[in-house]
């Protein structure tokens, strides 16, 4: 029954956003005005109804009912409730089916508060949100329904692939969704505005929230998803560039951009057509992203072509959306005029050179995520990684963060070097000083070598805009940007001392036996089984010491057994210090073959020895930790904007009730 | 994947099998190479190898390098990788046989040939194209920035 009245309301929400098109495009005429008024409720009622078919398969999932094919596929009854409902969205027609539902609401959100634009830009802007959810609605309900139901019932279900049978993981894909998927605003928004032809500093402010908003969530998202990878996957690798790791690495670098030339066309009015384009281009790279996870072509173009259905559904809704989208823009770019002029040394000079940085790392992020699947399709296959793209990327982020660490510093239109030369002194002493250290430590690489020097000169530098201010009086923006760019600084640090200093040690040992790893002793005490909702594991205990500490820690880490469907996992135990954590891994029983040297020496007590993989990684934690730095610095923004509005509001009717009492 | 079927017998037992189905079967068969779970005693060799193992694809798992898997393929990869290091063989010449043996695809670090040359031209044009932009957009402004 759930499962009808989910299917019912998202065909209902699907006509809606389809009414929402057709009367939000005729409320721009002059003859259709009158329907203009019809918009913002369908556009709120489309929201409720997206999201009532999504509380209608989290129930289906929540009460394992079987019955619905892709419980049957995707859940079991067997498994902890939070995973049943995570189940949900772990799937392909459940995340589609969470897309629409934060399109939905995001799009039910902006008619309910936005009123800052002039009503036609609105309604274009809705009518432009509409246009691109029914598509999807079309690819969910023609090409993967997710109520549908099977006959006959199976008697329990396939399960969930235990490696994301895990609370990181269970949270990160809807925080992506609301990141990837709040985008479209901006996608709607630039539409709004090429269609009516507004792009000024008003749009720019009434569009930023909406960005920063998406953006947050979406640096939040890639952040949790590194560390779940991280601890999960039982290697210690937090970013493999990854084709799907990539996919939302891009929306968020175009986002990145179109925040800052956001904040230029609000402020001052220049960068028009650019901050346009970014938000075209934002969104793109969400459904290209969306293409590339969803549509199979990833494990293998060949994968693709056999059942290209759905692949072919979402590759001709991207030639829809951004090639029309493109059009429009090249339609109306030329009425958009650049605005306002300035000078290469001054804010905007800064920040348009970071837009062009960034956008050249989107470029290389796309072309080496693409080329392998181009390649392919001529017969070859090719594998583009870390070795490529660290170094191309570096090649345009080292760059920009030495001008990151200048920009906030430099005025608005027009400045000079020597005004703020002598600031710098300080974080180009730090960058000096940090080679110098290097360089005597040695041994270490360029990159690495590169992202420590400039992660200190950035610290530093990123903190100056603070610099005789009133802290109390700095406007939240402000502490935003410091905040969100002391962040990069603090996450480049990590990053780069990860891959600088880590220690890794694999070993086989016996119980009671002590292994070294950096400056850690660490000793396997026990290995034992213990059991779990829906696994069981053996669990060994490790205790380890930090140097010549007294103090003696335990790690647990686990080597699960899942049932349904049967898998192993390595669940990694973390212990963190201020400098650094400490990965642990417990791998199987050593094959006896595993040491040729020393079974000889000892085969006759053949003990068991037990593989361990300890990880020493100074400093790691900072990565993620700067990430949420970078997410705070937006929210301590987006609170900013958001708080000035209503004060401006609140002034506006304040006034307007004391003209109307004075008339009188 | 024929091409596997093929591989020499430093490899170890591969399991051919398509890379969904792969972490089912991953860790249940550990690789019994002597080498994949155990690093050299000299730690430069060591460092040598893992850099090169972690620009080095699984051919079995999706998307993961050699050096962060447990499918038995890799486990065997890093004992041929580690015992070749031993030997003193240089990095890049493990990864052209590697490569020769396996194609372009085992490998992380695109080569530069006639196939992968827009990887690299790419890049180059991007540093072309910003650097026209920013000075199309600055040239001469500095005066008559109003």
């Amino acid at each position: 029954m759930m499962a009808e009245i989910g299917l019912a309301a998202l065909w209902l929400a699907a006509a809606l956003a389809g009414l929402q098109l057709v009367a939000g495009s005729l409320g721009l005429t002059t003859r259709g005005a009158v329907l203009g008024g019809a918009v913002r409720p369908v556009a709120m009622v489309q929201g409720l109804l997206a999201l009532l078919a999504f509380a209608c398969l989290i129930y289906v999932f929540s009460v394992t009912d079987l019955s619905v094919k892709l419980v049957a596929l995707n859940s079991h009854s067997m498994k902890p409730l939070v995973y049943k409902i995570a189940g949900a969205w772990g799937n392909h027609e459940g995340s589609m089916l969470l897309w629409v539902t934060v399109m939905g609401m995001a799009g039910g959100f902006v008619a309910l508060v936005e009123r800052r634009l002039p009503e036609r830009t609105m309604l274009a802007t809705l009518a432009g949100q509409a246009f691109v959810s029914i598509g999807f609605y079309a690819f969910l309900l023609l090409a993967s329904n997710p109520f549908e139901r099977l006959s006959p019932v199976p008697a329990e279900g396939n399960g969930l692939n235990p490696l994301l049978q895990d609370l990181g993981l269970a949270f990160h894909p809807p925080t992506l969704y609301l990141g990837y998927v709040g985008l479209s605003i901006a996608f709607s928004f630039a539409i709004g505005a090429l269609i009516t032809r507004e792009v000024g500093p008003a749009f720019a402010r009434a569009m930023r929230p909406w960005v920063l908003g998406a953006w947050i969530f979406l640096t939040v998202g890639i952040a949790a998803g590194s560390y779940w990878a991280y601890y999960e996957l039982g290697w210690g690798g937090w970013w493999f560039w990854d084709p799907v790791e990539n996919a939302s690495l891009m929306p968020w670098l175009a986002a990145t951009a179109l925040l800052h030339s956001c904040s230029v066309l609000a402020s001052r009015n220049a960068l028009r057509a650019w901050t346009v384009m970014l938000g075209v281009v934002a969104f793109s790279m969400s459904m290209i992203g969306t293409f590339l996870v969803r549509s199979g072509i990833l494990t293998s173009v060949h994968a693709f072509a056999v059942d290209p259905q759905r692949g072919t559904f979402i590759l001709a809704l991207l030639a829809i959306y951004i090639g029309g989208a493109l059009t429009l823009f090249g339609l109306r770019a030329s009425t958009v005029t650049e605005g306002e002029r300035f000078a290469l040394v001054s804010r905007e000079g800064a920040l348009v050179f970071n837009n062009v940085m960034l956008s050249a790392i989107l470029g290389i992020v796309l072309f080496g995520t693409l080329y392998p699947l181009v390649a392919e399709t001529f017969g070859a296959k090719v594998s583009v990684g870390p070795p490529y793209f660290n170094p191309m990327g570096a090649l345009f982020a080292v760059p920009m963060l030495v001008v990151l660490a200048v920009g906030p510093l430099l005025r608005w239109r027009r400045d000079r070097f020597a005004r703020v030369g002598k600031n710098l002194v300080i974080p180009a002493m730090l960058v000096a000083a940090a080679a110098i250290g290097l360089l005597m430590i040695g041994g270490v690489a360029l990159l690495p070598f590169l992202g420590l020097a400039l992660a200190l000169g950035l610290a530093w530098a990123s903190l100056l805009p603070l610099k005789g201010r009133n802290l109390r009086r700095t406007p939240l923006p402000i502490w935003g940007m410091v905040t969100a760019h002391f962040g990069i600084a603090v996450a480049l640090f990590g990053m780069s001392s990860e891959s600088a200093f880590s220690v890794e040690k694999l070993v086989a040992v016996k119980i009671g036996e002590v292994t070294q790893v950096g400056p850690w002793g660490v000793k396997l005490d026990t290995v034992e089984p213990v059991a779990g909702p829906n696994w069981t594991a053996l669990e060994a205990r490790l205790l380890v010491r930090y140097g010549t500490d007294g103090k003696v820690s335990r790690m647990l880490p686990q080597s699960r057994s899942f049932w349904a469907p049967p898998q192993q996992t390595s669940e990694s135990a973390l212990l963190t210090r201020w400098n650094g954590q400490l990965y642990a891994v417990l791998g199987g029983e050593a094959p006896a073959a595993g040491d040729k040297s020393e079974a000889k020496s000892d085969a006759g007590s053949d003990q068991g020895r037990w593989q361990l993989r300890l990880w020493w990684k100074p400093f790691v934690p900072l990565i993620w930790l700067g990430g949420l730095l970078i997410a705070l610095g937006g929210a301590l923004a987006l609170a900013g904007h958001v708080l000035a509005d209503l004060r401006r509001i609140n002034l506006r009717s304040k006034i307007a009730y004391r003209r109307e009492r004075q008339g009188r | 994947m024929k091409r596997l079927l093929r591989s020499p017998a430093g490899l170890g037992p591969v399991i051919v099998c398509l890379a969904l189905a792969a972490p089912a079967v991953a860790q249940e068969e550990q690789s019994t190479a002597p080498y994949a779970y155990r690093q050299l005693d000299d730690p430069a060799k060591e460092t040598k190898a893992q850099d090169l193992m972690e620009s080095l694809r699984c051919l079995q798992c999706q998307g993961q390098s050699i050096a962060d898997s447990d499918a038995p393929i890799a486990g065997s990869m890093r004992s041929l990788v580690r015992e070749r290091i031993a030997a003193g063989e240089d990095p890049e010449a493990i990864r052209a046989w590697l490569i020769e043996r396996y194609g372009d695809y085992v490998s992380y670090a695109p080569q530069l040939t006639g196939l992968t040359w827009p990887l690299f031209a790419v890049p180059a044009f991007f540093m072309l194209v910003a650097f026209l932009l920013l000075r199309r957009r600055f040239a001469g402004k500095t005066e008559d920035a109003k």
